[in-house]
């Protein structure tokens, strides 16, 4: 292996070194403690670059030990590029089991999809967060947002949405869905398409969520109500496909579109290759 | 440093993988409140506070968490043990704690202990709060985040005054202090986000 | 068709061995050594210091060796590296008072105490390819005089400072300042903490915004009061000792910027300042940090601030380049899923718009045929 930037002996445990590792536990604590809320933290530089998944690394890294079986994915799928660059990091730098299996998992960290196969009591999920300010792209200013969110202002949220329904007669939001969390914080589930959404209410997992260049973690404990954000002429609705899976015939999960020949033949399939795989 | 350092006890045999271990243990209690977790591997410490308060503060405290101690555990041996285990400074002044060590028979629990703003909720005291027993005791229902529906939860040694106290707390949310109710190796969190009824529905 | 999917792990492991391959070029030319990248690209090696915040030629060279030239993959390797390290302790702030300076002007004086001294500098070559360094060659060293390590060189600002033309340095308020490498940035942010930033800020993002100070998007009226570039002692105080003792002298550019300021109902006109310093020798970075620091007083000094450079949010937030390198580059990772999600409300949309306008159109000729 050509890699050799972790040598053995020269990093810690799970690369951070323990106090790190304390400082972000203490965040992890407080976030679930503050169901929702964005808990500002000292997010270190991380061997991957950021954007690339250091928040949920950085998260995974305060949590994992020699006990845990970890699973990552990428776009719902195991063997996507970065799912395996994550993967073989923390099987290296924290010796731990790997598993592509859900049902298997102790921890999951994510990028863009929720597994399909319902998540059972005492998993983790942890979602790799790039911004993880849901009112960003409507106020760019970290002070504004943070007294908006004090004052549960989300006036601005409610317009746009509307907005979106008076242009296209629908809310076209598709990804990056804005949800609240015990009735109280709006937050972004990061870019999930919304077709996950229904899976974060009262899972019986721990959501974890980490933003690695924007420094903040933030959580939803299990059984906790997350409500994807709509109208009562306008309720939430999410993303549904005439195809079926082509491989496992499913017709519940979220399909991917690929484009197999030159006349534009589509082809759909399973994104969660995990439970793909299961059904066949 | 009153004592030697070879008269304290050990902290952890192990300390990134225990302090991995325990914080599993205290996340699972964070994110299931009124479950009472059994710290397998909390160390004895110096006495006077509880194997799973110890545990905790080895496991989450530093340097850069102050910590206050209730006067009854404020000795010596406490003192020497956390500072050379963890380096944590112990300080008189409640409101610039992060971590606290108080007893089930604190007068005024909650006074003085910082519990955020609206804008950063986060900066809040946890509280640790040392009682005779977890799982006995005049029964409360408890409901919110990390609870399915409701839960029954019983803890010792507090009386109704405690528990309105508590009530006004979880009224700040998303400000209050956390609470961490410890005996033995075992512990019950109850975070701000949990409203647990004054009065009791049975006494066991 | 199911490779675009399968097969990450080869993939991954193929790519790792082609880019050591292509590190290395051709195999019939020598090697390239940490000592000659620090040694004939010290400019380079200074950036990724100063950037990367870590002070170590070797690492910075080796990191740039790594990365194939490549500046701030060389800054992110380098950051990646020390984040892990352990902490000792705090440096006592560097007196550049003490600085054995190799160079040294001010642009505000024709001349000034301790005199300008031009040292290596490229602004006064011409900008003409020197075809002689093509091949290697003995090259002859330059004549220097001795160094003056007698005398302590004042600062040109203090001399202003003194007559109450120029604003005085900050008073000490004896209060740590917070790290930026421990806490994230908090907004509004205090004076150390923003030039934190700027130091580790990437060079060409604060030469852009320096510029646009100078073209009137909240100019400032600078001189260059000084411009200093030498060795200085780092001084450390170890707790058991309980005094200070030199650990180190490292090479520094320090910038002190002299810029215009009104005055106001209550205070005289007088000069104010804006500070740039960089590890090694980079004046570039040192003045455009200058001009930004002062850009970013514009409330501190009730101006107003409506340009790029005097919002402090748009310049703090934007200045790592070791964060929008990662988060720019990832948009090379698969987003399909949520391109999938945009997928389906396009074509729902499309095809109400269609039903719609097919409706229209139908009415259309059903009144047309009635009217007939």
């Amino acid at each position: 292996m050509p890699d050799t930037s972790i040598t053995e002996g020269a990093y810690n445990y799970a690369y951070l070194d323990e106090q790190t590792k304390r400082m972000i536990r203490r965040a992890i604590l407080k976030a679930v403690a503050v169901p929702g809320y964005q808990v500002p933290f000292g997010g270190r530089e991380m061997p991957l670059p950021y954007g690339w998944g250091t928040g949920g690394i950085q998260v995974t890294a305060a949590i994992i030990g020699r006990d845990d079986t970890l699973k990552v994915i990428d776009q719902g799928a195991d063997d996507t590029t970065n799912a395996v660059s994550i993967r073989r990091f923390f099987a290296h730098v924290a010796d731990v089991a790997t598993t592509t299996r859900t049902e298997e998992a102790t921890i999951i960290q994510t990028r863009h999809r929720v597994p399909e196969t319902p998540l059972k009591g005492g998993q983790i999920l942890v979602f790799q967060v790039p911004i993880p300010e849901p009112l960003r792209m409507l106020e760019p200013r970290e002070t504004e947002t943070r007294t908006l969110h004090a004052l549960s202002e989300y006036g601005v949220m409610q317009v746009s949405l509307y907005e979106s329904i008076a242009r296209h007669g629908r809310i076209s939001k598709s990804y990056n869905y804005p949800v609240q969390v015990n009735g109280r914080y709006i937050m972004s589930p990061s870019p999930i398409p919304k077709f996950d959404n229904p899976k974060l209410d009262r899972s019986p997992a721990l959501q974890l969520y980490g933003a690695g260049r924007e420094k903040r973690i933030y959580a939803v404990p299990p059984y906790t109500p997350v409500k994807s954000l709509d109208f009562d002429d306008h309720p939430f609705e999410i993303e549904r496909w005439n195809e079926c899976c082509a491989f496992c015939g499913s017709t519940e999960s979220f399909l991917d579109e690929m484009i197999v020949d030159d006349a534009g033949k589509r082809l759909f399939v399973c994104s969660d290759t995990d439970y793909c795989e299961g059904r066949r | 440093m009153s004592g030697t350092l070879s008269s304290l006890s050990p902290g952890l045999a192990d300390p990134s993988h225990d302090a991995q271990q325990l914080f599993r243990e205290v996340l699972d209690a964070f994110s299931h409140p009124g479950r009472i977790v059994t710290l397998a591997d909390a160390p004895q410490g110096p006495g006077m506070i509880s194997p799973a308060a110890t545990a905790y503060l080895l496991t989450l405290a530093d340097r850069d968490t102050p910590l206050w101690l209730a006067p009854s555990f404020n000795t010596p041996e406490v003192r020497d043990y956390l500072r050379f285990h963890t380096g944590t400074p112990i300080i008189e002044d409640r409101a610039a704690a992060t971590f606290a060590v108080l007893s089930h028979d604190d007068a005024d629990p909650f006074e003085g202990f910082a519990s955020g703003t609206d804008t950063y909720p986060d900066r809040s005291a946890t509280l640790l709060i040392e009682v005779p027993a977890l799982g006995t005791g005049p029964v409360r229902t408890g409901r919110g985040p990390g609870i399915k529906g409701e839960t029954q939860l019983a803890i010792a040694g507090l009386d109704d005054w405690f528990w309105r106290q508590c009530a006004t707390n979880h009224a700040l949310f998303p400000c209050g202090v956390d609470l961490i109710f410890t005996t033995g190796s075992q512990l019950l969190a109850l975070p701000r986000s949990i409203s647990v009824e004054v009065s009791p529905c049975t006494s066991r | 068709m199911y490779v675009a999917v399968k097969g990450g792990e080869t993939a991954i492991a193929h790519s790792l061995h082609l880019i050591a391959d292509r590190r290395r070029g051709d195999r019939d030319l020598a090697e390239l050594t940490l000592e000659q990248i620090d040694q004939q690209l010290g400019l380079a090696v200074d950036r990724v210091m100063t950037e990367g915040s870590c002070y170590d030629r070797r690492l910075a060279a080796l990191a740039i060796k790594q990365a194939r030239g490549d500046l701030i993959e060389a800054i992110f390797l380098l950051r990646a590296y020390r984040t892990t390290l352990p902490r000792f302790g705090d440096s006592e702030p560097l007196d550049t008072a003490r600085m054995v300076a190799e160079r040294r002007i001010s642009a505000a004086f024709k001349d000034v105490p301790g005199g300008q001294v031009l040292g290596p500098t490229y602004d006064y070559t011409h900008r003409l390819l020197d075809f002689s360094l093509a091949v290697a060659a003995d090259r002859p060293e330059a004549p220097t005089a001795p160094a003056d390590t007698a005398h302590a060189l004042p600062h040109v600002g203090d001399i202003l400072a003194r007559e109450g033309l120029l604003e005085p340095p900050p008073e000490a308020t004896g209060e740590r300042p917070d790290d930026l490498t421990r806490h994230p940035l908090s907004l509004p942010a205090d004076r150390p903490l923003r030039l934190q930033n700027l130091a580790r800020g990437d060079e060409g993002f604060l030469l852009a915004l320096g510029y646009s100070t100078q073209r009137g998007y909240g100019n400032n009226h600078p001189f260059v009061g000084e411009i200093r570039y030498g060795h200085v002692p780092v001084a450390f105080i170890p707790e058991e000792l309980g005094f200070a003792i030199e650990i180190a002298e490292i090479d520094v550019t320090e910038c002190d910027m002299v810029n215009q300021f009104a005055g106001s109902h209550d205070v005289p006109p007088q000069f104010t300042r804006g500070y740039g310093l960089a590890f090694g020798h980079a004046e570039r970075k040192a003045i455009a940090m200058a001009l930004v620091d002062r850009a970013l007083r514009a409330r501190e000094l009730a101006e107003s601030a409506d340009s790029p450079a005097q919002d402090e949010e748009f310049v703090l937030a934007h200045s790592d380049n070791v964060e929008a390198s990662g988060f720019v580059q990832h948009l090379k990772l698969p987003h399909y899923v949520d391109f999938q999600s945009e997928l389906v409300v396009v074509r729902a949309l499309r095809a109400e718009v269609e039903e719609r306008n097919r409706r229209a159109a139908e009415q259309a000729v059903t009144l047309s045929q009635a009217a007939e």
